[in-house]
């Protein structure tokens, strides 16, 4: 007799645990305790003196924090109840986080970086008691410069807009080095670009000159050239977009911003269908970054701290941040930045445990792995965009009809011309069934935007169940279009009022803020 | 409290191949070729998403045809303030709109096409809110929802949220008989503020300012910092004008062009041929903006800066500022130029460099189409 087999559900039952759980504050008792810190041994003290002593005035506290008195028990119940009342990274299919690469990270790497010897290390510990870590971080930059085709890279910056910020401010003092940095004043970007390229640019002194796509959706070389002129320090580029496409000219486009003097940036944020496949040295870049936190394995900015690798041609190789590792001999040692570099943007050697997470995947994957890689990474989205496209409502603007990298930039205009119902209602209702909402669009192009970004950790059947519970959302929202507009409705927080967010009269980021601007809220 | 008109004749030409449907002639054409008026449906339409949020709203409207059908359809109930004639007249829908206001309406909502916006805006005061749920033959105004229930879910999040941000959008119409004859020349008639929903997530980590009053307000710094003294500026019509007039610290004819000098106003709503004259007098340079939608720069709203004005400015003729949003609503569509003078036309087209903010600007293709081929882009 074989056992019943249930039919798998059309959708999973997704339910949020809800634990009314107060703030850790609110749940202290005076007197109770997790743990007695053993006392100083007697040897120790001995050695050490008083170190309390030891500490400038200014800084040594008045009174002891008021931190929450609880036991043991009770701090871990608290945490975990906190971490039932969210989607959580591990559960969700999270593609549609889209233009924030989020990808499998091994579990495995993350044991290899609780090991004392990376996890008790000092930044500043001698470096002959660190020749394993700095050869780590020596041979990561190694395979990045392999992998762009660059001379050098810096893993200094945090990645993200601190590595975009290091790209401009090289350039900025790339010029000046050589007396041009009077007569170019002008960077140029695209409207597809990350917002961070115009926004660096700009906060390092430039007007910034933006250009609109041709009329098949492509980057414009023709507008390009006319932007162009001996007052350009630099093209500033993403590629591919993030709503999927990549620049086919990029060579030309290269080409004509050298023809001027000007330097050429190359935003790889979305480098995870690249890898392997071109690289930005092949079409003349001078400076380009990853993101090593999302290309290459490591938690994702928000879930954890952001690594940047900036890599450069030798031209460029002076002005790189640091301090940086090098090589002597069979020797690894830590060198200050030189005098023409642009200096620390990041503390120390930047964030090595995220370092060695992606080292760990780059040698546990080997070249080809890396191609495959961004092939299945190409493929996955390809696939996923035929499945998204058959939803009647959905469409993908601009470049209509052409095949995509690694991610699309959708838009449910025609369903919300139809009901009324927006991107992002529909984004939290995928909540209800235990998906990933979208958040994130920038710059503000496609009209009710959706971005996906399958990446290559997603299987064919994860991707049918996404693409399915959005044919479901897209079905509700003409059929019970009010079961859609209020969404959530099996979280543990249900709408929202957004608006306060936006209004600093509003907003409280602080405890202590909150206090003081809802007295009521509080009774206080 | 919501408010709701309805052009029982709106959009009653459009299926009926009358393009328009002004004018109580083509209104008795359309009739005799079958044609039903879809104002009523298309507002009902818009209202039942109001209602499926909030069944027991009562809407302030006009009565029978002019609102209270429409409302009653929906299954929300109506608080009549004001009685049409019959038949309607475009009279009563400015009268309609001058009652709803003056009993607090704070937004209006009315089904219709461009002349319906018309005719509500001349009995509005400025500061209040419409909002048009598209049903008329011609909506060349950037004041409608993109659907009806698109404007009926505004309406909702308007009640929800004690209001939402609002902007200002050019009311414009074409002239119906000229169109019968291929001819596109829409004139801006006034302003209203329109409600305005930014996406929620696009207010968060972006490179432009979430609140689009805001973004005007900083291209028209930015076009205020480019501009240079002694340099006669004339100022074309439309709400990012009256904005870089702000900036100077000048007073701004609405509709009509301005020519500034060094913070002065010389003539305020110039005419072509005085436009001339200030030309003749010294460098000058015309700033102008984008209308909304449909991306005309020069041909429609500010006939005063002709061709003969273009030529005369000479080889930099134009200034425009926009914020960049206006130009990724054309959604990839081009600028337009039509001066009347097809040589003039061709050399402002190509590109042309926009002011988008202090230290921005965007570069954007400019084409010079017949005049049917703008009302191809228009449409």
């Amino acid at each position: 007799m074989s056992l019943p087999i249930a039919p798998k559900p059309a959708h999973r039952r997704f339910h949020q645990a809800r634990w009314d759980e107060p703030v850790i504050f609110e749940l202290s008792t005076p007197g109770e305790r997790g743990v007695l810190v053993t006392s100083i041994e007697p040897g120790v003290r001995d050695a050490v003196g008083d170190v309390v002593a030891a500490l400038p005035d200014g800084l040594a506290r008045q009174a002891a924090p008021a931190l929450p008195e609880m036991g043991q028990m009770r701090v871990l119940k608290h945490y975990l109840r906190l971490s039932q009342e969210n989607l959580g990274a591990d559960f969700n299919v999270d593609v549609g986080q889209g233009t924030c690469t989020m990808k499998y990270a091994p579990k495995v790497n993350e044991r290899l970086i609780a090991t004392p010897k990376l996890s008790a290390m000092h930044p500043l510990q001698d470096p002959a008691d660190a020749q394993g870590a700095l050869e780590i971080i020596w041979r990561t930059e190694r395979m990045l410069a392999e992998i762009s085709g660059m001379d050098e890279v810096s893993l200094h910056t945090q990645g993200g807009s601190a590595a975009i910020w290091a790209n401009i401010a090289m350039i900025r003092a790339y010029h000046e080095a050589n007396g041009d940095g009077e007569q170019r004043r002008e960077v140029i970007t695209t409207i597809f670009s990350h917002p961070s390229n115009a926004a660096a640019a700009k906060a390092a002194g430039y007007d910034v000159i933006t250009l609109h796509p041709d009329a098949d959706g492509y980057p414009d070389l023709a507008a390009l050239k006319r932007a162009l002129s001996p007052r350009t320090a630099a093209i500033m580029v993403t590629n591919p977009e993030d709503t999927g496409i990549y620049n086919p000219a990029i060579r030309e486009w290269v080409d004509a911003a050298h023809a001027v003097g000007a330097l050429a940036s190359y935003d790889q944020a979305n480098a995870n269908g690249i890898l392997g496949i071109t690289r930005a040295r092949d079409a003349g870049f001078d400076v380009c970054h990853f993101n090593v936190h999302k290309t290459f394995g490591t938690p994702h900015g928000s879930g954890g701290p952001g690594t940047g690798a900036n890599a450069v041609s030798a031209a460029l190789a002076p002005f790189l941040p640091g301090p940086r590792v090098v090589r002597e001999g069979d020797r690894y040692e830590v060198r200050e930045a030189g005098p023409q570099s642009i200096g620390a943007i990041g503390p120390f050697h930047g964030v090595v445990p995220n370092i060695v997470r992606a080292y760990a995947w780059m040698m546990a994957l080997g070249a080809e792995g890396l191609r495959a890689v961004a092939e299945t990474a190409v493929l996955n989205n390809n696939y996923l965009m035929k499945r998204i496209l058959e939803i009647p409502g959905a469409s993908a603007p601009y470049a209509t009809g052409r095949r995509r990298i690694e991610q699309v930039r959708y838009s449910w205009q025609e369903l919300f011309e139809e009901t009324g119902i927006t991107s992002e209602e529909i984004g939290i209702r995928a909540s209800d069934f235990g998906m990933h909402y979208w958040t994130s669009h920038h710059p503000y192009v496609v009209p009710q935007p959706f971005t996906l970004e399958p990446t290559e950790s997603y299987s064919k059947a994860e991707l049918d169940e996404y693409a399915d519970v959005l044919a479901e959302i897209a079905r509700e929202a003409r059929e019970t279009p009010e079961v859609v507009r209020t969404a959530p409705h099996h979280q543990t927080v249900h709408h929202t009022h957004h608006d306060d967010l936006d209004d600093p009269e509003r907003w409280a980021v602080t405890w202590r803020a909150y206090r003081r601007k809802y007295p009521q809220a509080v009774g206080a | 409290m919501i408010g709701l008109i309805v052009n029982p004749v709106a959009g009653i030409g459009g299926p009926a191949g009358l393009a328009g449907s002004d004018g109580t002639d083509v209104q008795r054409r359309a009739g005799e070729r079958g044609a039903r008026p879809r104002a009523a449906e298309r507002a009902a339409t818009a209202l039942a998403v109001v209602a499926s949020a909030r069944p027991d709203e009562r809407i302030v409207t006009a009565a029978g045809p002019m609102g209270a059908d429409a409302v009653r359809a929906a299954g929300l109930e109506p608080i009549v303030v004001w009685h049409p004639r019959t038949p309607t007249s475009p009279s009563d829908t400015t009268a309609a709109a001058r009652a709803l206001a003056d009993v607090g309406v704070e937004l209006l909502l009315f089904a219709g096409g461009d002349g319906t916006a018309r005719d509500v805006a001349a009995g509005l005061p400025p500061t209040a809110v419409a909002l048009g749920i598209p049903a008329g033959v011609k909506m060349y105004s950037p004041v409608f929802a993109i659907g009806p229930s698109a404007a009926g879910a505004l309406a909702a999040a308007w009640l929800d949220e004690r209001g939402l941000p609002t902007v200002e959008r050019e009311v414009l119409d074409v002239d119906e008989a000229q169109l019968r004859r291929a001819r596109v020349e829409p004139r801006l008639y006034a302003t209203v503020r329109v409600p305005y929903r930014a996406g929620r997530t696009q207010a968060r980590k972006a490179a432009t300012p979430a609140d689009e009053r805001a973004a005007v307000r900083l291209a028209a710094r930015g076009a205020v910092a480019r501009m240079r003294p002694g340099v006669r500026y004339l100022l074309g019509p439309g709400g990012t004008m009256a904005d870089v007039a702000r900036e100077l610290g000048v007073e701004a004819t609405p509709l009509g062009v301005d020519v500034v000098l060094d913070g002065r106003v010389l003539v305020a709503g110039a005419s072509e041929q005085e436009l001339l004259d200030e030309i003749g007098r010294g460098p000058a340079q015309a700033v102008v903006s984008i209308i909304g939608g449909q991306g005309f720069l020069l041909g429609r709203g500010n006939q005063q800066l002709s061709a003969r004005v273009v030529e005369a400015l000479g080889d930099d003729p134009l200034l425009v500022v926009a914020p960049e949003q206006k130009l990724i609503d054309l959604e990839g569509r081009p600028l337009l130029v039509d001066t009347g003078d097809a040589s003039v036309d061709a050399r402002l087209a190509g590109f042309v460099r926009v002011v988008t903010g202090p230290s921005t600007i965007s570069i954007y293709p400019v084409h010079a189409p017949e005049n049917e081929g703008a009302a191809d882009h228009a449409a």
